[in-house]
């Protein structure tokens, strides 16, 4: 099976997780990703799973970390708001260790904001988002088959490392309409076994104990080391990113999701100006592409981030230039998405400047 | 070649479905396509609009800031696109629904009278339908054949008399256009 049809962005998500095998779908109604939910609702009848529309978001979620327990793939969706009513249970889910997955289609902020596209929620997706000292990763696609394949990756990746991952998308991505490669599940083949941690017959099985709360003498600092453990083995294992046209760049772009997708089209306009423009593209949030910014920051004199919040990746980019060179700020908010025009007007400003001086948008 | 195309008019005449049509359109002649809808709380009672892009090479922002191509339905979006449409581009518009005339001079304009049309095909319904065959026939961002076919897919289940109709509609706005 290799049908290309024309899909939506979220339905794209929901597809993706049903060949993935995906069981259980938990999930509360939230636009801009409602046409996730009501797809899975019809998806997951037809294949004999469970779909349940909860009575809360927190519902939702918790319904996950009890699927995740038996050892079955499972997954919510929301936006912005529905996440962080969620993020008490990520945070239990990841104390736990448990594998979930669970998609962001962000919105404008904060509080109950506005349903236009968003990346507003840069920092909560990269910082846990809840309580304790935990990660997850995130994966940021830019196209709707992306977001195919990086949710049949997440589920992969989830089981894998036993943790929650997240995909974390915006309104555009999930509302707008592009072809795609409908692909089967291959599966990696080299994903642990569940059956030493997962919860199976009580009939059979000896009691197992899945929990996020370790009163002991020193249990949960030794816990939290051995999860620390686990995300620097990830951060130094699964950073994706995409590069483009780095080489003898004027400046580089970073950018992500909708805003890289904008930026491209920035890089044509400004070539047409004599105006080299480079491109490096986060795919995983977290794990931030750290290093590469870095090497990137040792060779050229600015980097612009373009970004639909007011710097929130760009305090990142910051820190992984580290000042090495000048880190300008192209930054929308509450729907606004970044204009090409005003990026490459933004960029013949930052070009003819000098010393210092960081240019930024607003 | 790149094709950047708004759809625009009030709720209910089928502007998300002209958007879907041409990006489908696009797919199925081997082209980059993508479809963008703008809705929400803000558009209710005003101008339901979507965004279209039909490209040969990978499209980079499915973001419509300056159309080559406006395909108007009803006055209000006149009002509201006729300035951003490109200098040298196309403005469509349903002459069934508008008075007023285009104000700009630096651009293309090609009159439908898309509801007259519509009926004489059987239904006013398939207004939106007579503007997508005017525009097929005349730009050729897309073909009058992809168009058509793209309705057996998008239209799939609604039935012959239903879909017969469309086709009807969308021959005779092509016919207008020749």
């Amino acid at each position: 099976m290799s049908e290309k049809v024309l899909m939506k962005g979220n339905e794209a998500i929901g597809e993706a997780a049903v060949q993935a095998g995906c069981q259980c779908y938990f999930g509360y109604p939230i636009t801009p990703q409602n046409e996730l939910t009501a797809y899975m609702s019809k998806r997951m009848l037809e294949e004999g799973r469970v779909f349940i529309q909860s009575e809360s978001e927190i519902a939702a979620i918790n319904m996950c970390f009890g699927a995740a327990a038996v050892g079955v793939r499972t997954m919510t969706s929301s936006s912005g708001p529905g996440i962080s009513l969620k993020q008490e249970g990520i945070s239990y889910i990841a104390g736990a260790e448990l594998p979930v997955f669970y998609a962001n289609v962000m919105r404008g902020g904060p509080g109950l904001g506005n349903i236009a596209p968003s990346q507003a929620d840069y920092f909560q997706c990269t910082r846990g988002g809840g309580h304790g000292d935990y990660r997850v990763i995130v994966y940021a696609p830019s196209d709707v088959q992306e977001q195919y394949d990086y949710t049949m990756l997440s589920f992969d990746i989830a089981d894998k490392y036993r943790m929650p991952v997240m995909l974390a998308t915006d309104g555009i991505l999930g509302q707008m309409m592009e072809p795609l490669v409908l692909h089967k599940y291959k599966d990696p083949g080299d994903l642990p076994s569940k059956e030493s941690w997962r919860l199976g017959d009580p009939a059979t099985q000896e009691p197992i104990w899945i929990t996020s709360v370790r009163l002991g003498d020193g249990e949960l600092e030794e816990h939290n080391f051995k999860l620390q453990k686990k995300y620097e083995e990830i951060a130094e294992k699964e950073v994706r990113f995409e590069e483009t046209a780095l080489n003898d760049a004027d400046i580089v772009i970073v950018a992500y999701g909708t805003s890289a997708r904008v930026a491209k089209s920035v890089m044509e306009m400004a070539l047409a100006d004599g105006i080299k423009v480079g491109l490096l593209r986060p795919i995983t949030l977290w794990p931030f592409p750290e290093k590469r910014i870095r090497e990137i920051a040792e060779k050229v004199d600015n980097i612009l981030t373009v970004e639909m919040s007011l710097g929130q990746m760009w305090e990142d980019v910051r820190l992984a230039a580290c000042g090495a060179c000048r880190v300008h700020l192209h930054g929308r908010t509450a729907g606004g998405v970044p204009e090409e025009t005003a990026i490459v007007d933004q960029i013949k400003t930052i070009l003819s400047s000098k010393g210092d001086e960081i240019i930024r948008n607003f | 070649m790149v094709s950047k195309i708004r759809c625009a008019g009030f709720g209910g005449q089928g502007i998300v479905l002209m958007g879907k049509l041409l990006a489908q359109a696009g797919m199925m002649q081997e082209k980059h396509t993508t479809f963008f809808p703008q809705y929400g709380a803000a558009m209710r009672g005003g101008t339901a609009n979507c965004s279209v892009v039909v490209s040969d090479d990978a499209i980079a922002s499915p973001m419509v800031e300056e159309p080559d191509v406006i395909l108007i339905m009803n006055g209000p979006s006149l009002d509201k696109f006729e300035s951003t449409v490109r200098a040298g581009g196309w403005i469509f518009y349903n002459t069934s629904l508008i008075d007023s005339e285009v104000k700009r001079g630096d651009v293309k304009v090609f009159k439908v009278a898309a509801n007259d049309v519509a009926k004489e095909a059987g239904s006013t319904r398939s207004a939106n339908m007579v503007m997508l065959g005017a525009f097929a026939e005349k730009v050729g961002a897309v073909s009058v054949e992809a168009l058509l076919g793209s309705l057996d897919v998008m239209l799939k289940g609604k039935g012959d008399k239903i879909m017969s109709v469309n086709r009807e509609a969308m021959k005779r706005g092509a016919a207008l256009a020749k």
